[in-house]
């Protein structure tokens, strides 16, 4: 068995991997073809990084290809981006002509080799085009939140995302009426990657002396971008509730703020908040920081993700990975994983997570037995190695658009 | 040589369809129930089978559970979570049922019914289901009481819940397969087992002690 393939054994067992394999084997010559718009940064060139690599060793033919673009492009996309989460963004017919002729000049440059050929996320909508003459089987894979679009851009992407053969979305929430089928694969984290893989205490100690934490002293954390949305300063009030009753420590770890002006804002809003209390430990990490932020969620007695709207909510997943009870917001793809008072709690103020986190800090037994849901919940349902089952059972799919039940002996 | 020929163990790998349906209040649900695939019916009451559970759920229907916390329609979530889907045959008339159940409940509250909040729409899903075999076979009887405890739990929940209901067969695959043996009494048993009482591997356990009880090995 190849490296990798024993990497992810050891994690997930004989019987994951088995059942890969067979999928995999039915998928058969099959080449795979991935295009999305950067080759680094972001969560799908994440996933991809990880993704064709696995595919191939378990036998799939799996190329990836990446579009070209200029900053105008890339301007208009991170717009699409803004409005299909429905936030409120100007659309102009500048930037949709923008999105048009970039596809143009992708479509003549780029080669489609696969027999399928997945497409992901809004940039590279537009290759369908090639479909005709490239032939093959096309799938849009959307990952990103599209529960409440702005109907300007869906309607401008619609036309292109209903010519492909299927479309594959996150989470049933995010389900469109389409005339296309639609699958749904939840996101995933590799066990393997430096954000995830174990650890040695040493190595979390050294971490956590690098950001001056006691680990005499409990560690509530909450790792995400300084935004709004996911509620740094309801986890600092959260954390003022606490710390009342029990001394502890909050950690608000996260990065990105340098080139996102309403980031740096509320950077601002949270240092402001945090006064000077010495046990307040606001971290803006640097790219590259996936090491330091594994060490210190296994530092950490509690990790909070108190968000106030979240598409999924990866960050969650990646606590739960590391048998640490999650406290967070009743929201979004947060549900499918907190599994309220089996690996953590689903809460709706500060108050509701002062609360759960108190009670927590008072039962290491508890802390220890939800921490065991978690891993366990994350290895059944997110980790990479069903993502790609998923992705080859999607493969499958095509071939059978009417059949509920296929039989694939 | 015998007749009957060894049982072959097939094992689902399924992937969830979305249909961009939903629904944000009882007279939606209803409407959409009469009308999405039979697959989703499927779906939305048996999916919690093959999910990981860390407890025995009291509820496995989606109907009930969204019932009772989107639309705080308590009574109706009850009466869907009571319903015995062993006494189906069909999905169409688990449908039926369902139908018939939300029907009555808007007419006790003539028509009216609370709308859900945001996000928490019923979205009807369905599921399609790869079958393929698993390369594990019992030879005779006697075989299947060592074969069983290798398979995984979805190549049992295959052959005991979804080949009877979604596959329309008339019982279990391994009460028809011994029945066929002759061993018919076995196979009445293991039929009468109530595989929504149990999680898997409980359902496992059960019908290894019956081949056990009845001498088989």
């Amino acid at each position: 068995m190849a490296t990798q393939l024993a990497q992810y054994e050891e994690v997930v067992g004989p019987q994951v991997m088995q059942e890969l394999s067979i999928v995999a084997d039915h998928v058969g010559n099959k080449r795979l073809q991935n295009i999305n718009s950067t080759p680094v940064g972001g969560g799908v060139a994440e996933l991809l990084t990880r993704m064709v690599p696995l595919m191939r060793e378990l036998g799939v033919d799996t190329t990836w290809d990446v579009i070209k673009g200029d900053q105008t492009f890339f301007s208009v996309t991170k717009a699409f981006h803004n409005a299909l989460h429905g936030k409120s963004t100007e659309i102009t017919d500048h930037m949709l002509d923008s999105y048009r002729a970039t596809t143009e000049m992708n479509l003549r440059e780029m080669k489609f080799t696969g027999d399928v050929i997945w497409i992901h996320d809004p940039q590279p909508a537009g290759l369908i085009a090639a479909k005709q003459k490239a032939g093959g089987r096309w799938v849009w894979r959307c990952h990103i939140d599209v529960s409440t679009p702005d109907r300007r851009v869906w309607n401008f992407l619609r036309p292109f995302v209903e010519q492909y053969d299927a479309s594959v979305f996150s989470m049933p929430d995010f389900a469109q009426q389409l005339s296309i089928p639609q699958f749904m694969v939840a996101p995933s984290i590799d066990p393997l990657s430096d954000k995830n893989r174990d650890l040695s205490e040493n190595q979390v100690d050294q971490v956590a002396n690098k950001f001056h934490l006691d680990r005499e002293k409990p560690i509530l954390t909450q790792i995400s971008r300084f935004d709004r949305l996911k509620d740094p300063l309801g986890v600092i009030a959260a954390y003022r509730l606490v710390k009342s009753r029990r001394d502890c420590q909050l950690v608000l770890a996260g990065g990105g703020a340098a080139d996102d002006p309403e980031g740096f804002e509320v950077l601002q809003e949270v240092q402001s908040a945090a006064a000077d209390d010495p046990d307040i430990h606001i971290l803006l990490l640097p790219d590259g920081s996936d090491l330091d932020i594994n060490a210190l969620v296994r530092a950490s007695t509690i990790v909070f993700q108190k968000s106030i709207k979240e598409g999924f909510g990866l960050t969650v997943t990646e606590a739960l990975w590391k048998r640490r009870p999650v406290i967070a917001g009743d929201v979004g793809g947060i549900r499918l994983q907190v599994l309220n008072g089996v690996t953590g709690y689903l809460v709706h103020s500060p108050e509701g997570a002062a609360l759960r986190a108190l009670q927590l800090l008072s039962d290491a037994d508890l802390r220890r037995d939800m921490g065991e849901n978690g891993y366990q919940h994350v290895k059944q349902n997110f980790l990479l190695t069903r993502d790609v089952k998923d992705h080859l059972l999607a493969v499958l799919a095509l071939d059978h658009p009417d059949e509920d039940v296929v039989h694939a002996d | 040589m015998n007749p009957i020929g060894p049982f072959h163990f097939y094992t689902e790998r399924r992937l969830v369809q979305l249909t961009g349906i939903k629904a944000c209040n009882l007279s939606e649900l209803l409407e959409h129930v009469k009308d999405v695939p039979g697959s989703s019916i499927f779906y939305h009451t048996h999916h919690r089978f093959l999910s990981h559970h860390f407890q025995k759920p009291v509820v496995y229907n989606d109907f009930a559970v969204w019932a009772f916390h989107a639309v705080q329609a308590e009574t109706l979530s009850e009466k869907l979570a009571i319903l015995d889907l062993r006494e189906f045959t069909s999905i169409r008339q688990l449908r039926e049922s369902i139908q018939s159940l939300i029907e009555s409940q808007l007419q006790e509250s003539n028509g009216q019914s609370r709308e859900c909040l945001p996000g928490q729409e019923f979205q009807f899903c369905k599921s399609k289901s790869f079958i393929m075999p698993t390369g594990i076979v019992a030879e005779n009887p006697a075989d299947l009481l060592v074969k069983l405890p290798t398979i995984t739990n979805v190549s049992l929940y295959f052959h005991f819940v979804e080949a009877r209901l979604r596959m329309e067969r008339l019982t279990n695959d391994f009460s028809q397969w011994l029945n066929a043996w002759g061993e018919k009494a076995l196979a009445r048993e293991i039929n009468s087992i109530d595989p929504y009482g149990l999680t898997l591997d409980e359902l496992k356990s059960a019908i290894v002690k019956l081949i056990h009880k009845h001498g088989v090995a």
